[in-house]
C-alpha cells in the first residue's frame, strides 16, 4: 500500500517536473545586465530598460526578460553566472561595469551557448559579442562642432568643458578639435568639468574672469551645460547671441530647446534609450526573419526645435 | 651653561609659534602673488568675490569639523549628509508650494527643515560613537554610505530639481550681495566667528582641546566627556545644514553627485589650517585659511594652461603638503640649533 503511493506520488512529481521543463523551455529567457543606476544618464537608462520590458514582453508572450542591476563589477560577475546557473538564459544583454572585468564572465556566458548583446562599452576581447550596441562618442564631439561652426565666424571664441579624464571623454574632444580646426574660431581653453554641475559652475565662472570675450561654449553634456548657465546669467553674460551646447539629451534641456531657449539652443545625442534598442535587436534575433547580428552604432542626432519631441520623455528621470 | 642655555626655548617657542600661525597665511600669499603672475585678471574684483563664494560651503563645514576633529574625532560624513539635507529640503519645498506658495515662507519651511535634519543627523553620529562606543571614523563611513545612497534613492537615482517658482524666491541667497559681499561670505564670517568664540574663550572650547589631548585625564577632571562629544557632532551638522542652505539656491538641485569628496576638502582645510588630525590643538583662523587655499588652487588652476589638466590633482597635493610642512616640519627648529 505504502510502496505504491510512493510510487504514484514519485510518478506524479516526475510529471510535473516535465511541465515545467516544457514550459520554461518554450519561454526565451533573455538576461538584461547594467550598473546600478548611480547618475541621472543611468538612472534614464533603468527606466528605458523597465519600459523597453514591459513593451516587449507585451508584444511576445514567450519571450521573458530578466532585468539585473549591479553595484560593482564583481556583483556583476556574479549576476551573469546566476543568470546562466539560475534562469538559464538564451541570450543576454550586458552593459558592462568596466570592460576588462567583466570580459571573461562574459565569455562564459557565451560558452554556454547564449546570444551576446553588448552594449555602449566593449569589452577587451574582440569576437565574443554577436551584437554591439553603443553610442558614438567621436560624432558626438564632430556634431557638436559643425554646429558651432554654423553659428560662428572666423575669429569668434569659444570654451570648452570636458567631462572626467577618460577614453569617452578624450574620443569626443579629439573630434570635436578636429571638426573646429581650420575655421578660425579660436578654442581659449579646456578644463575637466567632470559631467557636474557644481564644477560646470566653478570652472566657467574662472573662464568668464579670465577671458573678457567669449562667444559660445561647449559643455558637451547636459549637467554641465546647467552649472555654465547658471555661471552666465551670475555673470550677466548670457545675452548677445552668447550659447552653450551640452550632449547626452537631457529631459529638461529638450524640454527647453522645444520652448525656442536661445541660450541652449540645441543639444547632441547620447542617449540612455540605448538600452532599449539593444533590447529590441535582441529579441528580434528570436523573432525576426532577417539577419540581425553585427555592430548598430546610434547616430549622435543634433536635437533641434523640429525634432526634439521624438527624444523627450517627461516620465524619465533623465 | 645654565645662563646660556634657558633663554633658548623661549626663544625657540617664538619661533615655531610663529610659524604655526603664519605658515597658511604665508602659503596663502604665496598662492595669491603666483596667481597674480599667471594672470592679473585673478585679482579683479569678480574673481575675489566668486573665490570667497565659492569657499564659503567648504569653509562653513570646515569649522564644525574642526571642533570634531579638537575633541579627537573625525567626521566622514559631511559631504553625503550635505547632499541628503539639500535632497529633502527640495522635496520638501516643492511639496509645500500647494499650501504656502512659492513666497518665503516655503523657503524658511525648507531651512527648518535643513537645520533639523542637521542637527539630528550630528546627534547621530555623535550618539553611536559615544554612547555606541564604535569608532568615529567607522560611525561616519557608516552613515556617509547611507546618507549618499538615501539621496540617490530619493531622487530616483537622478537628480531632483527645485521648483522654479521657488528659485526665483530663493536665489538672492546665494546670488545678491549685502554691503559689497555676497550673503554666503556673510553667512561664512558669521559661522567663522562664532567657532572662533566658541573655541578659545567658552569652557566648551577647552574641554574639546582637553578630550583631544587626553581623553582620560578629562574624564578623571570631572569633563562630561560624552556629552561634549556629542555637541562637536551636532555642531557639525549644523555646519553642514548652513552651508547646503546657501548651496541649494545656487543651481537648485541635488543628485548623488552633489558633495562628493566634500568631507575630504573640509578635513584637509582644517589640517592646512593648523589643528591637529589626532586632536586636542585646534585653530579656527587656520581653518578658514584652509578652506581658502583650497580653493584657491582649483582658482588658479582654471587660470592657467601651462599645467597639463591631468595634473590638477598633483598640484592641490603639492600645495597641500607644502602648506602644512611650512607649519610642521622641523626646518625652523633646526636652523636655531645650528646657530
Amino acid at each position: 500500500m505504502r510502496g505504491r503511493i510512493a510510487l504514484m506520488a514519485l510518478a506524479l512529481g516526475g510529471a510535473l517536473g516535465l511541465a515545467g521543463a516544457a514550459v520554461a523551455q518554450e519561454k526565451i529567457k533573455i538576461g538584461v545586465s547594467y550598473p546600478t543606476p548611480t547618475h541621472a544618464w543611468a538612472a534614464g537608462m533603468n527606466w528605458h530598460a523597465e519600459n523597453a520590458e514591459k513593451r516587449l514582453e507585451a508584444l511576445y508572450p514567450d519571450i521573458d526578460l530578466i532585468l539585473v542591476n549591479s553595484p560593482d563589477p564583481g556583483a556583476q560577475a556574479s549576476a551573469l553566472e546566476d543568470l546562466v546557473s539560475v534562469h538559464q538564459i538564451d541570450a543576454l544583454v550586458v552593459l558592462p561595469f568596466e570592460s576588462e572585468p567583466l570580459t571573461d564572465p562574459v565569455l562564459n556566458v557565451k560558452k554556454s551557448g547564449a546570444l551576446i548583446t553588448v552594449v555602449d562599452r566593449g569589452l577587451s576581447q574582440p569576437g565574443i559579442e554577436d551584437i554591439y550596441v553603443a553610442g558614438n562618442n567621436p560624432e558626438l564631439g564632430r556634431v557638436s562642432a559643425v554646429y558651432m561652426k554654423s553659428r560662428l565666424k572666423e575669429g569668434d571664441n569659444i570654451v570648452v568643458l570636458r567631462g572626467i579624464p577618460t577614453l569617452i571623454d578624450n574620443e569626443r574632444f579629439d573630434a570635436f578639435m578636429a571638426e573646429i580646426e581650420g575655421s578660425g574660431i579660436n578654442v581659449l581653453d579646456h578644463k575637466h568639468a567632470n559631467w557636474n554641475r557644481d564644477d560646470g559652475f566653478d570652472v566657467m565662472q574662472d573662464f568668464l574672469s579670465r577671458f573678457p570675450d567669449i562667444d559660445a561654449v561647449w559643455a558637451q553634456d547636459d549637467d554641465i551645460a546647467i552649472g555654465v548657465v547658471a555661471a552666465l546669467k551670475q555673470a550677466g553674460r548670457d545675452g548677445d547671441g552668447m550659447f552653450v551646447v551640452g550632449g547626452a539629451g537631457m529631459k529638461e534641456t529638450i524640454k527647453g530647446i522645444m520652448d525656442g531657449n536661445e541660450l541652449v539652443p540645441v543639444d547632441v545625442l547620447y542617449p540612455p534609450a540605448m538600452i532599449a534598442t539593444a533590447m529590441d535587436v535582441t529579441v528580434a534575433a528570436f523573432k525576426s526573419n532577417g539577419p540581425v547580428a553585427g555592430r548598430y552604432i546610434l547616430g549622435a542626432t543634433l536635437i533641434t526645435p523640429e525634432n526634439a519631441e521624438q527624444f523627450y520623455f517627461p516620465d524619465s528621470p533623465f | 651653561m645654565a645662563d646660556t642655555i634657558a633663554p633658548q626655548p623661549a626663544a625657540r617657542r617664538a619661533t615655531s609659534l610663529d610659524i604655526k600661525t603664519l605658515g597658511p597665511a604665508i602659503a596663502l600669499i604665496l598662492l595669491c602673488v603666483i596667481g597674480f603672475l599667471l594672470n592679473p585678471a585673478f585679482l579683479s574684483e569678480g574673481n575675489i568675490t566668486n573665490l570667497l563664494t565659492r569657499s564659503a560651503f567648504i569653509g562653513i563645514i570646515a569649522v564644525g569639523a574642526t571642533f570634531v576633529i579638537t575633541a579627537g574625532g573625525i567626521d566622514l560624513s559631511v559631504g553625503s549628509m550635505a547632499a541628503v539635507i539639500a535632497g529633502v529640503m527640495i522635496i520638501v519645498m516643492n511639496n509645500t508650494i500647494d499650501t504656502f506658495g512659492t513666497g518665503i515662507a516655503t523657503v524658511l519651511i525648507g531651512c527648518f527643515c535643513s537645520i533639523i535634519l542637521g542637527l539630528g543627523a550630528g546627534w547621530a553620529n555623535g550618539m553611536l560613537t559615544t554612547k555606541g562606543k564604535i569608532e568615529a571614523f567607522i560611525v561616519t563611513l557608516g552613515t556617509m554610505g547611507i546618507f549618499r545612497s538615501l539621496v540617490t534613492y530619493f531622487a530616483d537615482g537622478g537628480t531632483l530639481s527645485l521648483d522654479y517658482g521657488i528659485r526665483d524666491t530663493y536665489r538672492p541667497v546665494y546670488y545678491d550681495s549685502f554691503m559689497g559681499l555676497p550673503i554666503p561670505v556673510w553667512v561664512f564670517i558669521m559661522v567663522a566667528i562664532a567657532g572662533w568664540v566658541l573655541l578659545n574663550w567658552t569652557a566648551f572650547g577647552r574641554y574639546c582641546t582637553a578630550i583631544g589631548s587626553n581623553e582620560a585625564v578629562a574624564r578623571y577632571s570631572a569633563i562630561k566627556v560624552d556629552r561634549i562629544k556629542t555637541w562637536t557632532y551636532v555642531l557639525q551638522g549644523l555646519c553642514v545644514s548652513l552651508a547646503t542652505i546657501i548651496y541649494v539656491p545656487r543651481l537648485g538641485s541635488a543628485s548623488s553627485s552633489t558633495g562628493v569628496l566634500w568631507e575630504l576638502e573640509a578635513i584637509a582645510a582644517v589640517i592646512i589650517g593648523g589643528t591637529v588630525l589626532k586632536g586636542g590643538y585646534g585653530r579656527i583662523g587656520g581653518t578658514i585659511l584652509g578652506a581658502l587655499i583650497l580653493t584657491t588652487i582649483g582658482n588658479i588652476l582654471n587660470f592657467t594652461d601651462v599645467i597639463s589638466n591631468y595634473l590638477n590633482g598633483t598640484m592641490q597635493g603639492l600645495i597641500i603638503i607644502v602648506a602644512v610642512w611650512l607649519q610642521r616640519g622641523d626646518w625652523g627648529r633646526k636652523g636655531r640649533t645650528k646657530l
